[in-house]
């Protein structure tokens, strides 16, 4: 059983989503969208404790490469445009001549 | 014996907290158990409102932990739900007045004569919610389908588990059918696809639930009211009864459904 004022609803409804994906999506996919973004910037942190641990992993797997400068090193989340990065900075002291890794 | 602890945290003010709290609480004691309310907005009282209990405040919690008045003495028996107790805010302090390992004694102590103690925790992250988690062995998180509420759940969810609060329940309130059917409202999934929490449950937007504050009778006790019933299911499935989601939005008639075919024809 259909109430009239429904159906007019139905109708209503359909032309509003037909116009509103002329002009560019329904207000719920900005939300949703927006959303995704600010909450993956949000979240783009470590507790101090695991910063300093992924910090020690990094110098591990780089000295075996270079002699790098660990005083001055930085590790930090960029959260710039639509994206989220990890961005380190490590000042390198000397290129070693013998890399201490086999290559495969 | 002992209680289950549940706080009622959402980080954003004005999502429905304090209703949520209020209500769940109701329903739990129409079904038997024994619950105590806590209100841990201090200097901003209001659950003793929603319950239509602001008349009969002689202590509250402030006096508790100070000492001036026993835990006992100072809960007010709710009028028609003899199961529910409310252990009023002090409206005249701040949140300073009390400590974690203060609230934490008051839960534990209540926790030992009734099945649940529910904290309605204040707004935002600071020591008002440092306070209210601290007894705390679960979390139900209120959030509406909007941005910022959203967000703030997101942020709560994350500060939860450092204080061993694991899985916390989700309650996304007033969803407005209408306007996720036309698309302009994040509808549950979105949600859920955010925060990937556990739902326990979806509450409609509903008038019903300011004409029952105003009287200051809870929503629950409104047999019509869709808030009421959604309260309701909650509590059931606190209680571990497998309740269904009411569709949150409403059945579409055929009419709708054959417009939304071809419009998903035409692509």
């Amino acid at each position: 059983m259909v109430r009239k004022g429904e159906g007019v609803g139905a109708v209503m409804d359909f032309l509003q989503r037909l116009f509103g994906r002329l002009e560019g999506g329904s207000s719920r996919d900005a939300a949703k969208n927006r959303l995704r973004l600010v909450l993956v910037q949000d979240r783009a942190t470590l507790s101090p404790g695991l910063m300093e641990q992924l910090k020690t992993d990094l110098i591990e797997v780089i000295t075996r490469y270079l002699d790098v400068d660990e005083s001055n090193m930085r590790v930090e989340f960029d959260n710039s445009d639509a994206s989220v990065a990890i961005v380190a900075s490590i000042p390198v002291k000397e290129v070693k001549r013998s890399p201490e890794v086999s290559v495969r | 014996m002992s209680g289950t602890v549940i706080v009622v945290t959402s980080g954003k003010g004005g999502v429905g907290k304090t209703t949520a709290a209020a209500n769940i609480g109701a329903a739990l004691a129409m079904m038997g158990p024994s619950v105590a309310l806590i209100d841990a907005d201090i200097g901003l009282r209001n659950l003793d409102l929603v319950l239509g209990l602001e008349n009969r405040i002689v202590y509250d919690l402030v006096n508790v932990v100070e000492g001036v008045a026993d835990v006992r003495k100072a809960l007010i028996r709710h009028k028609h739900i003899k199961n529910l107790s409310l252990l009023p805010a002090a409206q005249s302090r701040d949140k300073t007045a009390v400590t974690p390992e203060q609230m934490k004694a008051v839960t534990d102590d209540l926790k030992s004569s009734f099945d649940f103690v529910i904290l309605d925790c204040p707004a935002g992250i600071e020591q008002g919610f440092k306070n209210a988690i601290a007894g705390a062995e679960r979390a139900i998180i209120v959030t509406t389908p909007e941005m910022s509420a959203v967000r703030d759940a997101d942020r709560i969810i994350g500060m939860l588990e450092p204080h061993e609060i694991y899985d916390p329940w989700l309650i996304i309130n007033r969803i407005r059918p209408d306007m996720v059917k036309r698309r302009d409202m994040l509808d549950v999934d979105d949600v859920l696809e955010q925060l990937k929490v556990d739902l326990l449950g979806v509450i409609p937007d509903d008038e019903a639930i300011i004409v029952a504050t105003n009287k200051g009778i809870p929503v629950v006790m409104d047999e019509k009211s869709k808030a009421g019933r959604a309260f309701r299911d909650v509590a059931a499935r606190i209680m571990g009864e497998d309740v269904p989601m009411a569709a949150a939005a409403e059945e579409e008639d055929w009419f709708t459904r054959i417009i939304r075919w071809f419009a998903r024809a035409r692509g």
